[in-house]
């Protein structure tokens, strides 16, 4: 390009000897973002090469110039070089504009992020790449797992949701790629559908101020975002292998990037992990393994003013489920929670058979964006998702090997963002969202545990940020959305009658057929969230943040139609219709210290949720095949209360210590008791050596210590046996005793090539083999948790 | 181009999108076709006479609806009865024959008879599975003395066979029914 333009100015130059050359240009040299003055800019002439540069007031002028079009040349050291044809006719003003905020592009982090921030008023953890590397094998609940706040509602060791200052599930919103995951996450042992290996850096804000993804995370949002390209004529990749002891199984992934210096790029990405039966220190866990394979394709042009991307991604999981946890009923419960070891242990495999999950998730998104000067940035995005989830559960006869849950979730959603710039001091983020979201339950022989259901939401946000001086940044939103349901689902007739259904909602009734009845709830809600914050630096090395925020969320698709066997968790759950959104109010407070040698966060909070959405038992029903504890969703009155504690402390050259404590208190205030599945206080210490100087080596100990739940609702209950011709307590409520764990972790880099460095690592976890139950894993009250673990990582960046 | 322009073209491309039409399908019923609702058990006195039957019947299975369950008659003291037990899903029309499938499966399946409060009876099995272990479809009850309790029938899905009784048997429950009966 440029030698054309050359050549061209080549012609014009000669043509342009015999005019009248004593004209000048001057203008100014701005910042394409804020207006702000240009100094010490370079321009230069071509053909001529004059060259001049931008005084302090961001002018320039040229003069020796013909009637005549120039290619001019506008360069300052923080910019993106840009060329530009300027008509000169007599004396001529005109004014250049450069993009000064290159971190945006990427090219190179002169001074700022990398990743934007999420929510500004709130303190937001992150980690990064070679961080998310470090858990090789495991998922992003394990990741996530390392900040302070956020815990893990597991099931098994397999299954991980990721629980933040308490809550979980619906209430925890997860953005991969800029697309708001929409995976069934509304049961408690769906684990999210994500590749952590895809994943270039995550972010977690703990509340539901990032108001740009949604007005209903009550509990917080996990931002996941790819790595971000380099503007430049570029080729690189990176493979990392993990092999396990512990599940006998290894993981795979690579990836690939082609960049060019005209901002289009392309990259693609697999992942493959497979293991066997799990161990707990003393027997296998079986029936544990897991078989995951995903890939994503990415591709795109980013350009200052303009830019698209074109990205897709798809995720295969397919995860066995403890062989020990599948019981019939009270009576088996008993027996499997009385006995010390799980009633069936099997030798290792890596057959995984019922009962299990197998889950495809399919992720499609198309977006593009253009800037425009004194207006600021456009952009739309639609995506496309499509979950299909089976689960199996142990089937007899003809259904014996099929799938008892079938549900396919589509989802298309539409989001329009605009980012002004409305003075230097203000920036505006408004947007539209539109979703359709429909629900297919395919019929698999046992009663739809999730109905057929298409659901509209209609979202529209506004969020100002407000840099008021050095010290007081300000920032206010508001959101609302609007849901609308039209459901079709087949009730129990006994179950319609007993609730009263037949006369609240006699309109819903499509047909009755024996013992059921055909309904087509149609349900809204229309919901209003806020966040107002203020950062306040206080000087070189502090900062305070405060942040009030509302969060209201429709209740989900289980909450309101559960009715039957949840074959998965031995227990009949029951959803209710008139529920209506549940509104939390979160004030969160931080403080945050840091320098060169010691650094500190301390983070207290209070949430106060309204209709809270709960699930407990509340009575025992007999069946034919025996007892089962029935349980019902009610709307309560939450409180929760909170402190995260973190800090870090350079003791001695290269040896840092790190350390990180959570405490969190949930109350139900109607019935005055504590709220169940709340994670008991944690503590971590962690001594950490490193030292780039030596071929970057870091070796790490960390001590994790987890405290017995003391506050739990006792969900006890008592069935009669008849062997025994006695009543026993099937004890379901009680906490496990507190653990303590060692884990280790080590790498270092080594120089292959002048341009591929290989990465080797070493990690125990479980160091000391401790059998232990973890209160947060459905599956404590049948088996202990992982033993000791032995991890390799082998990392290859070329 | 202008940035209203822009928004214009937009908004035009969103309504064509999203003006797709929804389709009103109703779902299809579905049968739950491994709902046990019922246990049958005909006990016929080995030395003739009209057979005593129990039957427990949960037509809305885990439903709120409580069981129907009947007992014909009070078992003869120092009679001994032939056992036969029917399990049927009766929410299906026509009703489905499970002691089928248990007969099918026979390797993985075991019912047991467990005598509760004063009841003195005893039982004992009168047919096997493949292996020559305990089945149970069929069985011989001996009524002892005048008394009154209960009787329970446990049918084990995936049992450890051979076993002593439900204590050792493990597996899970796929029937727990329980009865009042009396020996006069």
């Amino acid at each position: 390009m440029r030698h054309y333009t050359f050549l061209i100015l080549l012609f014009c130059s000669i043509s342009a000897i015999s005019q009248d050359c004593n004209n000048t240009l001057s203008g100014r040299v701005t910042d394409f973002h804020d207006g702000s003055l240009m100094v010490d800019a370079t321009l230069i002439i071509a053909g001529t090469e004059q060259a001049v540069q931008t005084d302090s007031n961001g002018k320039f002028i040229i003069g020796n110039l013909c009637n005549d079009t120039y290619q001019i040349q506008v360069s300052h050291p923080y910019c993106l070089t840009k060329g530009f044809s300027v008509k000169v006719f007599g004396n001529t003003t005109k004014n250049f504009m450069l993009e000064h905020h290159l971190e945006e592009l990427n090219q190179i982090i002169i001074d700022g992020k990398a990743y934007n921030d999420k929510s500004k008023t709130i303190l937001q953890s992150s980690i990064s790449k070679e961080a998310l590397e470090r858990f090789g094998s495991g998922s992003l609940g394990d990741a996530l797992n390392s900040l302070s706040g956020v815990s893990s509602l597991n099931t098994g060791n397999t299954v991980i949701k990721p629980l933040i200052h308490g809550l979980h599930s619906s209430r925890v919103v997860i953005i991969n790629n800029g697309v708001r995951m929409e995976d069934q996450e509304w049961g408690a042992e769906h684990a999210p559908n994500l590749d952590i290996h895809s994943v270039g850096n995550l972010t977690l804000v703990k509340g539901a101020g990032a108001l740009q993804y949604g007005g209903n995370a009550v509990g917080g949002v996990i931002v996941a975002e790819a790595s971000k390209v380099p503007i430049k004529d570029s080729l690189y990749g990176s493979t990392l292998q993990t092999l396990s002891s512990n599940g006998r199984g290894a993981l795979l992934t690579t990836e690939l990037t082609k960049s060019y210096l005209n901002g289009w790029y392309a990259k693609i990405q697999g992942t493959m992990k497979r293991f066997g039966d799990f161990k707990a220190p003393d027997y296998i866990l079986s029936n544990t393994g897991v078989f995951e394979r995903n890939f994503a394709v990415d591709f795109g042009l980013n350009q200052f003013e303009q830019g698209f991307e074109g990205y897709y991604s798809f995720y295969k999981n397919e995860i066995g489920i403890l062989r020990a946890s599948h019981l019939g009923g009270a009576r088996d419960q008993i027996r499997a929670i009385n006995s010390p070891k799980p009633l069936i242990i099997n030798d290792f495999s890596y057959q995984i058979n019922e009962p299990k999950q197998d889950v495809t998730h399919h992720l499609l998104r198309v977006k593009g964006f253009k800037r425009w000067s004194g207006f600021g940035k456009l952009s739309l995005q639609y995506d496309f998702q499509r979950n299909n989830r089976l689960e199996f559960d142990i089937r007899r006869g003809d259904d014996k090997g099929d799938a008892s849950l079938d549900l396919e979730l589509d989802t298309h959603t539409i989001l329009l963002d605009v980012d002004t710039h409305l003075t230097e001091q203000i920036d505006l983020k408004t947007g539209i969202m539109a979703r359709y979201q429909s629900n297919f339950a395919a019929n698999t022989g046992v009663r739809r545990l999730i109905p057929d259901y298409d659901k509209y939401d209609l979202g529209i946000y506004t969020i100002a940020e407000y840099q008021l001086n050095d010290q007081w940044f300000l920032e206010v939103g508001g959101r609302f959305d609007r849901t609308q349901m039209d459901v079709y689902k087949f009730y129990r007739t006994s179950f319609w009658e007993s609730r009263n259904y037949d006369q609240l909602f006699p309109e819903m009734v499509v047909e009755e057929t024996n013992n059921q009845v055909l309904t087509n709830p149609q349900l809204k809600f229309n919901n209003f969230s806020a966040t107002l914050g203020a950062t306040v630096i206080l000087n070189d090395e502090s900062k305070l943040f405060v942040n009030y925020s509302l969060a209201s969320r429709a209740p989900n698709p289980s909450e309101l139609f559960s009715e039957g066997l949840h074959h998965s968790a031995s227990r009949i759950e029951l959803g209710d219709l008139r529920f209506h959104s549940e509104v939390g109010q979160k004030i969160s407070l931080a403080f945050q210290k840091k320098n060169a040698v010691f650094g500190y966060s301390i983070n207290p909070y209070i949430h106060s949720i309204s209709d809270f959405i709960l699930i407990e038992p509340t009575k025992v029903e007999q069946t034919i095949r025996g007892y089962f504890q029935v349980w019902e969703y009610r709307q309560t009155h939450a409180q929760l209360l909170g402190v995260d504690l973190e800090a870090s402390y350079v003791f001695a050259t290269n040896f840092q210590y790190n350390h990180q404590f959570s405490l969190v208190k949930g109350y139900d205030k109607t019935q005055n008791k504590s709220l169940i599945s709340m994670p008991p206080v944690s503590t971590k210490n962690e001594i950490v050596y490193q030292n780039t100087a030596f071929n970057n080596i870091r070796l790490a100990l960390e001590s994790e210590y987890n405290f017995r739940q003391n506050e739990y609702p006792n969900t006890n209950f008592e069935v009669y046996i008849p062997e025994t011709e006695t009543y026993e307590t099937v004890d379901v409520s009680t906490p496990p005793n507190a653990y303590h764990l060692l884990n280790f972790n080590s790498s270092i880099d080594l120089k292959v090539t002048h341009k591929s460095t290989l990465t080797i690592g070493l990690t125990v976890t479980n160091l000391l083999n401790t059998s232990y139950r973890n209160y947060l894993n459905r599956l404590r009250y049948y088996a202990d948790d992982l033993g000791r673990n032995f991890l390799i990582n082998l990392k290859i960046n070329y | 181009m202008k940035p209203i322009k822009f928004i214009s073209t937009l908004l035009f491309a969103f309504l064509l999108v999203t003006a797709c039409s929804k389709d009103n399908d109703t779902p299809e019923q579905a049968h739950e076709e491994e709902l046990i609702t019922t246990l049958k058990v005909t006990l016929t006195p080995s030395g003739g006479g009209a057979p005593i039957s129990l039957e427990y019947r949960d037509l809305d299975g885990d439903g709120n609806e409580p069981a129907v369950i009947t007992v014909s008659d009070n078992l003869a003291a120092g009679v001994t009865y032939n056992g036969v037990i029917v399990v049927s899903n009766d929410a299906e029309n026509p009703a489905e024959d499970i002691t089928k499938e248990v007969k099918e499966e026979n390797l993985e399946h075991q019912f047991f008879y467990t005598p509760g409060g004063d009841l003195d009876v005893t039982t004992s099995y009168s047919d096997s599975d493949d292996d020559g272990n305990d089945l149970g479809i069929e069985f011989t009850l001996t009524a002892g003395a005048a008394s009154s309790g209960t009787l329970t029938f446990t049918l084990r899905h995936e049992p450890t066979k051979p076993n002593t009784g439900l204590s050792d048997a493990g597996g899970e429950t796929d029937i727990a029914a329980t009865f009042n009966l009396t020996v006069e």
